[in-house]
């Protein structure tokens, strides 16, 4: 045993790294995404038709750009983190 | 009959034979020093980048029982089976913050599994067992149905028998074996090459020949009209609509809890990889509302699908499509991604369950000293039986049988949702609790599951998962997803259970984890690295 070993026991755990956070006003924009498909009765019908398509399938199609654009938004403004 | 089909049958074996041997290769890219840890064997060296894990989360979550099963159900049920689309949109923001702080903690940690983190959080290898046999129960049939994709697509070929699934599969045991995890990376790169572009040659070319988009969905609305089912249609019936969004929310926060799932996310190398991936995912629901749709082109094309036994196999209506529509070797090529799309997926399930079993049974309960080479000679070995028990199941079982099982195992795969992701936002829960949740959640969940009849398979249970709120004395015709019910089953027993096992003073599992550990990032420290060079 050399004289260091005495000294205060190695931590195991990592030091903790100050001011870091997930948190973010920009996080409750991913709520859109997640509710708005699940809203059934804004979709279910035919009419109108766009390009053949009946509203129920273009419209949640259309969800998928909507969901890309908001996760998009919240990753570009949550990217840098103190 | 399977000479009709030959040209077809030699470019599907060309391109599933060129992609096999990418398996074996994929054990020399990124080479790793050793490849005798779940690290590296397991989890691709935790090093792969947006570009990677993007087809390696794509390649594993849409398998080609999706490829296969959503159109079938669309050509049978209709708007119902087009929930996949919803499902796929609402995962990924639902996940977004979650799947970052499990990266983190993992990464700090060393876990391989989601039994590894509850045992760490909830101090309770009971726990973390429970929770890593119901990931094992959950993915097995997953797998199997793989083999019901390739199937379809060889039936369609005129291709039947049993030895051709047999011969793909110890094809795939081998280079998975080899290969680890860097084997379904590789190849998801060209399965997802083949599927975008036979998707795009399909949405554009079969449309053309069948008068147009709105001539397909007139023709699948005329032939549900004629049906006396209530439940099927264009559109969703009134007393569907709850379990439509039910289903889709369900099923969504069931499929990042799947063991396969979170090894894809374990994978990437940093924390941003995840959030760019939450936000690139969808690309992939897109091409499969479109795959969805293929379902009414059948109709449209008036598709009838292959018999066996008497029994008309829906599954077989989109590789029917196919081999109507297009030129023999183009369809030989889609043939071939929906092949090569099982192969990834069954790749990562059974690495997955491997490491599941390896770390949370065998390092648990049987050698507690295992180190990491024996844990990587484990889990390859394990993977080849899993692999062996999917083909199994196949062979000796109905098909039918493991779709019935892949039902349960959305069901029961749920249950897992309080320990490992509310574990991942609060240390709230008693660990007995959580045991006592999931027991109930499982035991309701089964209950009703067995409850549920479908008179047009001719079957008494297991029909489905959409549960009649009537049979709880309600008075309304609506149903829900079975899932979510057992899930609030589990959360309110878990919930209770922790009050009063919080008032009776019950011991608690010590929490390994520091809030820290949820927001570290590649590079900070880990734990292991710690301990060595405090031993040192």
């Amino acid at each position: 045993m050399t004289p260091d070993d005495s000294r205060e026991p190695t931590p195991t755990q990592p030091p903790p790294v100050a001011d870091r956070t997930d948190r973010s006003p920009w996080n409750w924009l991913l709520i859109v995404p997640v509710a708005l498909p699940l809203l059934t009765f804004l979709y279910n019908s035919d009419k109108p038709r766009l390009a053949g398509f009946p509203a129920f399938y273009w419209i949640q199609l259309a969800f998928i750009p909507l969901g890309v654009a908001c996760t998009v938004l919240v990753y570009q403004m949550t990217k840098k983190r103190g | 009959m399977a000479r009709d089909h030959l040209t077809e049958i030699i470019v599907f074996a060309v391109l599933f034979l060129l992609v096999s041997g990418m398996g074996f290769v994929a054990a020399r890219w990124r080479r790793p020093d050793s490849m005798h840890s779940l690290d590296e064997w397991g989890l691709g060296g935790r090093s792969f980048g947006s570009w990677i894990t993007w087809f390696l989360i794509g390649g594993d979550l849409y398998t080609a029982y999706t490829f296969v099963a959503v159109p079938a159900l669309v050509f049978g049920a209709g708007a119902a089976g087009f929930f996949a689309v919803p499902y796929t949109i609402v995962v990924y923001p639902l996940v977004f913050l979650v799947l970052i702080k499990l990266w983190s903690v993992s990464h700090v940690h060393g876990f391989v599994t989601p039994a590894d983190f509850v045992r760490a959080r909830f101090g309770s290898p009971t726990l973390a067992l429970v929770i890593a046999i119901t990931g094992i129960v959950a993915t097995m049939p997953y797998i199997a149905l793989q083999l019901v994709g390739i199937e379809a697509v060889l039936k369609a070929m005129g291709v039947n028998g049993h030895w051709p699934i047999i011969i793909a599969f110890v094809i795939l045991a081998a280079y998975t074996y080899q290969s680890g995890l860097r084997a379904p990376a590789l190849i998801a790169f060209v399965k997802d090459v083949l599927i975008y572009l036979v998707i795009i040659v399909a949405v554009l070319y079969i449309p053309a020949k069948l008068g147009g988009w709105g001539d397909i969905f007139d023709a699948a609305k005329a032939k549900f009209d004629k049906t006396p089912a209530p439940g099927d249609g264009i559109t969703v019936a009134a007393s569907g609509q709850l379990n439509y969004a039910m289903l889709a929310l369900g099923s969504a926060m069931a499929l990042f809890l799947y063991p396969h799932s979170i090894t894809g996310v374990l994978a990437s190398k940093n924390r941003n990889v995840i959030k760019r991936n939450m936000a690139a995912l969808p690309a992939y629901s897109f091409v499969l509302g479109l795959i969805a749709l293929l379902g009414y082109m059948a109709i449209a094309a008036g598709v009838k699908p292959v018999s066996t036994g008497g029994k008309p196999d829906t599954n077989t209506v989109v590789p029917l499509l196919f081999d109507h529509m297009f030129p023999d070797w183009f369809a030989g090529v889609a043939f071939a991604a929906v092949g090569i799309g099982a192969l990834v997926p069954a790749a990562i399930m059974s690495i997955a369950a491997a490491n599941l079993f390896t770390r949370n049974i065998y390092k648990e309960y049987i050698r507690r000293d295992a180190d990491a080479k024996e844990e990587a000679t484990v889990s390859k070995l394990v993977s080849l039986i899993v692999k062996a028990g999917a083909v199994v199941c196949i062979l000796a079982l109905d098909p039918e049988f493991s779709i019935d099982l892949q039902l349960i195992g959305g069901v029961i795969i749920l249950q897992t949702l309080p320990a490992v992701g509310l574990g991942l936002v609060t240390r709230w829960f008693h660990r007995g609790a959580l045991i006592a949740g999931w027991a109930a959640g499982m035991a309701a969940g089964l209950w009703m599951l067995y409850q549920i009849p479908n008179p047009a398979k001719g079957k008494e249970h297991f029909g489905g998962s959409a549960y009649p709120l009537s049979d709880l004395g309600l008075d309304t015709k609506t149903t829900v997803y079975v899932g979510m019910l057992a899930l609030a089953v589990n959360v309110v027993v878990a919930v209770a259970g922790t009050l009063v096992c919080k008032a009776a003073k019950l011991a608690d599992g010590k929490d390994a984890t520091r809030a820290a550990d949820y927001l570290a990032d590649e590079g900070d420290p880990k734990i292991k690295d710690l301990e060595l060079s405090a031993s040192t």
